[in-house]
């Protein structure tokens, strides 16, 4: 068990989050923002916004959203706790607002280790759509699974 | 929005972020929808053979797009990535920095190219990376 080759290709559902002005303010007062335009709907729409923006990272929850979203990992044999995140990217297509309905799907498009194993990666493409099926962001990730020394899988 | 920089080699203001607390991993891990137990749980960080708990790598990747948004404003971020260097210790203290790589004109949008960091106030990089901001 563990990461292969052959994952290449394969892919899997995600999540669908609805964005609300709430959930898009308790991830402001987490990540210490305090600029008024993701946090005050007229603040927003002085900016030029139909409503509160979405903030550049939060899009990685709408992955998260999925009802159990680490339970692919679990079928994998991968222990979550040995899992790092490696290298996040995010490429932008459109703004996304609260309100908008937000879906993921991810295709894994590589997979290597290094240190002869001690270190594998797992490279995957995660497009997330609106509620018109419209591309807003399209997201890579590179997740690490490091060996745990000494601790039983 | 503060003074946008226009030139190669331009540095943005450092945003210096408060020392990281249990209560902003416990939070962020509600607001993020990322309920790894290994950022929560000191338990489950013990049995992974961890000293405590640590980080989620993208609160420090949220820490840093507020570089980028107070800066240049939502609309105007074109793209965005990080490579986690090491993993950021509860109590950790983040510096994020931005550092003006290139300017160049694409189908007639100027376009920036950012150098990222993040950096503890131990000197330990925690993130690399690198936005490329429309500066139209």
């Amino acid at each position: 068990m563990g990461l292969t080759t052959d994952l290449i290709g394969t892919s899997r559902p995600g999540g669908t989050l609805l964005i609300t002005r709430s959930r898009l303010r308790f991830f402001a007062r987490a990540t210490g923002q305090s600029d008024p335009v993701f946090i005050d709907e007229a603040a927003a729409r002085r900016a030029g916004h139909r409503d509160l923006p979405v903030p550049p990272t939060f899009f990685f929850s709408v992955d998260l959203e999925a009802p159990d979203p680490f339970a692919y990992l679990d079928a994998l044999g991968v222990d979550l706790r040995a899992v790092l995140h490696g290298e996040q990217e995010f490429v932008y297509h459109r703004t996304a607002h609260a309100g908008d309905e937000l879906s993921s799907s991810t295709v894994v498009t590589d997979v290597y280790d290094k240190k002869g194993g001690e270190l594998q990666f797992m490279v995957t493409e995660t497009p997330i759509v609106d509620q018109d099926g419209k591309r807003v962001v399209t997201m890579r990730n590179t997740l690490v699974v490091r060996q745990l020394a000494g601790v039983g899988a | 929005m503060t003074t946008t920089p226009l030139t190669v080699g331009d540095h943005l203001t450092d945003l210096v972020i408060e020392p990281i607390s249990r209560t902003t991993l416990a939070l962020f891990a509600g607001a993020s929808g990322d309920h790894n137990p290994v950022h929560i749980d000191s338990d489950v960080a013990a049995s992974a053979g961890l000293d405590d708990v640590f980080a989620h790598g993208m609160l420090s990747m949220a820490y840093l797009a507020r570089l980028l948004t107070d800066n240049f404003g939502i609309d105007n971020v074109r793209s965005y990535r990080t490579r986690f260097a090491s993993i950021t210790p509860v109590h950790g203290q983040p510096t994020c920095r931005g550092v003006v790589r290139e300017v160049s004109e694409v189908d007639g949008e100027r376009l920036a190219t950012l150098d990222l960091t993040v950096e503890l106030s131990d000197g330990t990089t925690t993130m690399l990376g690198e936005a490329v901001i429309s500066l139209d």
